[in-house]
């Protein structure tokens, strides 16, 4: 193994997105713009303009095309990518479906961007959590270097589970936003992520196959449980890979849970992407000023790491989470998510949802403070007020 | 078993099967006609791509199926698509596509999926100009989901969304004429053909395959089920359609067009010819048959001077 | 001749696939056989007669055949799998000498 220097560069999330899929040596993009999204494959094409990247560029003419077409090139046998945003993400919904069922290891880059109408280009969560039973892993990235390493072990464990894996950014906050990122030398990566080997492909024409023929109900059954079996085992591909990442590159990624500072926490909170960043933060600050709080990241949301959120639920008072998103009728979606987890267990903290900044709402470090502050005194009295809060409302 | 050799060479098409028997098409379906000769064009280096529609069953339910060659099963908008996807990934995994040894990827769509839902992958397929070929076997409604009418259904024909009654409520719109949005592409080779005219198919076929870039080949392929017709008229009904004009072969190559009608020099026949073998069409009245007619008539010459000017 | 068919051997190996575990089934829904071992020859009403006596032996029939389910045998005459056959009567209509007669069929 050679040794490891990183190659610093300073990117947005997006163009860490490009980055790795360059260095995972993608065959096939296939791809339709959209804001947020554009700049990933607009870094791409220029790659291949320079000769940086061999890769087969098809600009589709939308995102369920976009999908289709990646499908297409997966099933072939290549190493296939796609990405998009929102309401692009709504119009593949139906294709997503054919990609997991197809056993397809795509990796696709989802910026999150809330829904229209109105109309908007913010950050939301609400676009890729509306594609959570679709059979898809889903990754949510903090910063831009979990983009590039999320990506990078993205193909890793998809090819090895044959299941495709959304690696989530947020709009703006992180893709638009430059960072210094840790490249990973080409030659390294190859170590890391050897070419893929397929479960079936096209071009074996000696022994030809049909993929995804009619199942009738004595059948459909026991495929359906072999994806979601294939979503059980990952969750120690996810461990191992990320293990090994860590070993290889200093960045541990073995818990599907990233845990900051829960240790002796009193309570947390728990959310998933970016505004974890901030929450992380203000962990620091209210720490200093004696709040015992911690910070839970959810990095994985498919499959849904109940295991780990147990531990950590176990050993607190309360959790807040965080949604930037919502399910109409219900709740946000990662607390609908947690209490369910945590049902059949002994673990019973207290758990209020703190509904925040939909459509890019600015999320701040006062906030974080403020929802501590409630928590506290919901601990204290030991009672909720509410158990859905629409914290950034305007009153 | 194999076919005599004093025997293959009087025979008219290639004497390679690479479709199965024991598929579940209707008695007498023109779709699996079709498909049976497109495999026997291309051979073993196929791989075939096939939306929703009839031949999503006629290929096989799991899992079973009716290719000898392979298949990818997909969704009903994405033919154009995931051939795109297809062709990409053979390129760049050092594949040759099409050409004499190439591998030829081919989407097989119904005119549902064709004229319809996947007319706009279909479009962006043949804008991009990827090397594969997009055949459309028009059994001129939504067949598999019951006889619904689509886009591609002509003027006065029953279907279970057109169903006639008191009201007289048939299909009141002409045919979506398919292949000349195709042409507007200005792709390098497009054409119709017919299972009737297996010869002059596969033939149009071969020819595509070395053709680089995008091909489209619209089939005229009967539904005796769909159409209410014997199951047994099939291949006669497809002459019918193309002896009336109401379905003429013809070839678009490079911007110039060819009309490769059987009999040059015959007038068509009326159009009665081909509609009464066909309970679709029983409750048309003679104005109904008139306003067909004229349609049938307005785009033939329409098509003769096409390939007037630009043959 | 067992094996005077239009698929010879791959007819003679295809057969019904019942998995009875989950264990049993691909990862994927990739296909495990052919539909050569379903035999659609059991939906026929009407059965298609050869008469070589008629047969001039244009293949018409054999280029037409939908399933297909019409071979050539050695001596050149066309004959039909009436394992797969489905009666559709297409080969008797095109057939240009009416060598071939569709009969109701006794089951």
């Amino acid at each position: 193994m050679a040794e490891y220097k990183p190659i610093r560069k300073v990117v947005s999330g997006n163009y860490a997105a490009a980055y790795a899929v360059k260095h995972a040596r993608v065959q096939v993009v296939a791809a339709y713009p959209i804001t947020p999204q554009t700049s990933i494959i607009e870094k791409i094409a220029e790659f291949i303009a320079n000769g940086e990247a061999d890769i087969q560029y098809v600009p589709v003419e939308s995102e369920h095309s976009a999908m289709a077409a990646t499908i297409g090139a997966s099933a072939t046998g290549a190493r296939a990518f796609t990405a998009t945003a929102s309401q692009g993400l709504a119009l593949m919904h139906e294709m997503l479906h054919w990609a997991s069922g197809a056993r397809l290891p795509i990796v696709m880059v989802e910026v999150n961007r809330a829904l229209a109408p109105p109309w908007s280009v913010w950050d939301d969560q609400t676009d890729s959590l509306a594609q959570r039973d679709t059979g898809w892993m889903q990754f949510y990235a903090e910063n831009n270097q979990e983009v590039y390493d999320g990506v990078l072990m993205a193909f890793k464990i998809a090819e090895q589970v044959n299941v495709p894996i959304m690696v989530i950014e947020s709009a703006f906050i992180l893709s638009h936003t430059y960072d210094v990122v840790e490249m990973i030398p080409q030659e390294l990566v190859d170590e890391f992520l050897p070419p893929r080997k397929p479960l079936y492909t096209l071009t074996d024409f000696d022994n030809p196959k049909a993929i995804g023929a009619l199942a009738t109900p004595d059948d459909y059954y026991e495929f359906r449980y072999k994806l979601a079996k294939a979503h059980e085992e990952a969750k120690k591909i996810i461990k191992d890979v990320g293990k090994e990442f860590g070993e290889r590159f200093g960045r541990d990624y073995s818990d599907m849970i990233e845990k900051y500072r829960t240790d002796d926490a009193d309570f947390i909170f728990l959310g998933m992407g970016s505004l974890m960043g901030t929450v992380k933060e203000a962990v620091d600050r209210l720490r200093d000023e004696g709040y015992k709080v911690g910070a839970a990241k959810v990095r994985w949301f498919r499959p849904f790491p109940k295991e780990e959120l147990y531990e950590l639920a176990k050993k607190v008072d309360g959790i807040a989470v965080v949604d930037r998103n919502f399910s109409f009728g219900q709740e946000g979606i990662l607390f609908t998510e947690a209490k369910g987890a945590l049902y059949n267990t002994s673990a019973r903290p207290l758990m209020k949802n703190y509904i925040v900044g939909l459509g890019g709402r600015d999320f701040t470090l006062n906030d974080v403070r403020k929802i501590a502050e409630d928590m506290k005194g919901l601990i204290e009295r030991g009672e909720l007020d509410e158990e859905v809060e629409w914290y950034h409302l305007k009153r | 078993m194999e076919i005599p050799e004093s025997v293959k060479k009087r025979l008219t098409l290639p004497a390679e099967e690479y479709f199965y028997a024991g598929h579940t098409a209707c008695q007498g379906c023109g779709a699996s006609l079709g498909l049976r000769y497109v495999l026997k064009a291309y051979g073993r280096k196929t791989i075939v791509t096939i939306p929703a529609c009839c031949s999503t069953i006629i290929a096989g339910a799991w899992p079973y199926s009716t290719l000898d060659v392979p298949l990818f099963h997909t969704a009903f908008a994405t033919t154009g698509a995931v051939i795109s996807g297809i062709e990409a990934a053979l390129k760049a995994m050092g594949y040759k596509v099409k050409g004499e040894d190439g591998v030829m990827v081919v989407g097989w769509a119904g005119d549902g999926g064709t004229a319809d839902i996947g007319l706009q992958a279909l479009s962006g397929f043949l804008e991009r100009g990827h090397d594969a070929v997009y055949i459309m076997y028009d059994n001129e409604a939504y067949m598999n989901t019951g006889i619904q009418r689509s886009g591609s259904t002509p003027y006065g024909a029953w279907t279970t969304n057109t169903p006639g009654g008191k009201r007289h409520f048939l299909e009141k719109r002409h045919k979506k004429k398919v292949i000349d949005i195709v042409i507007a592409h200005e792709i390098p080779y497009a054409a119709t053909a017919s299972v009737a005219y297996p010869e002059d198919f596969i033939r149009k076929l071969k020819k595509a395959r070395n053709i680089p870039g995008p091909s489209f080949i619209q089939l005229f392929a009967p539904c005796p089920t769909g159409w209410r017709s014997p199951t047994d008229k099939s291949i006669e009904i497809a002459r019918l359609a193309v002896q009336t004009a109401y379905f003429p072969l013809f070839e678009y190559e490079n911007g110039k067009y060819k009309i490769n009608m059987p009999n040059p020099k015959k007038e068509p026949k009326p159009i009665e010819e081909f509609l009464k073998l066909q309970g679709r069409f029983k409750y048309m009245t003679k104005e109904d048959v008139q306003i067909l007619q004229e349609w049938v008539n307005r785009q033939w010459e329409k098509l003769k001077k096409l390939a007037e000017v630009f043959g | 001749m067992k094996l005077n068919t239009l698929f010879g051997e791959k007819k003679e190996r295809a057969t019904k696939i019942v998995l009875r575990s989950v264990d049993e089934y691909p990862e994927a829904p990739i296909s495990l056989g052919t539909t050569l071992s379903n035999f659609t020859g059991s939906w026929r009403t009407f059965i298609p007669i050869v008469n070589e006596d008629k047969c001039v032996k244009c293949y018409i029939c054999w280029k037409f055949c939908p399933e297909p389910a019409i071979y050539i045998k050695e001596d050149g005459y066309v004959a039909i799998d009436y394992d797969y056959c489905k009666g559709c009567g297409i080969c008797a209509n095109e057939c240009p000498t009416n060598a071939i007669t569709m009969e109701k069929e006794e089951k």
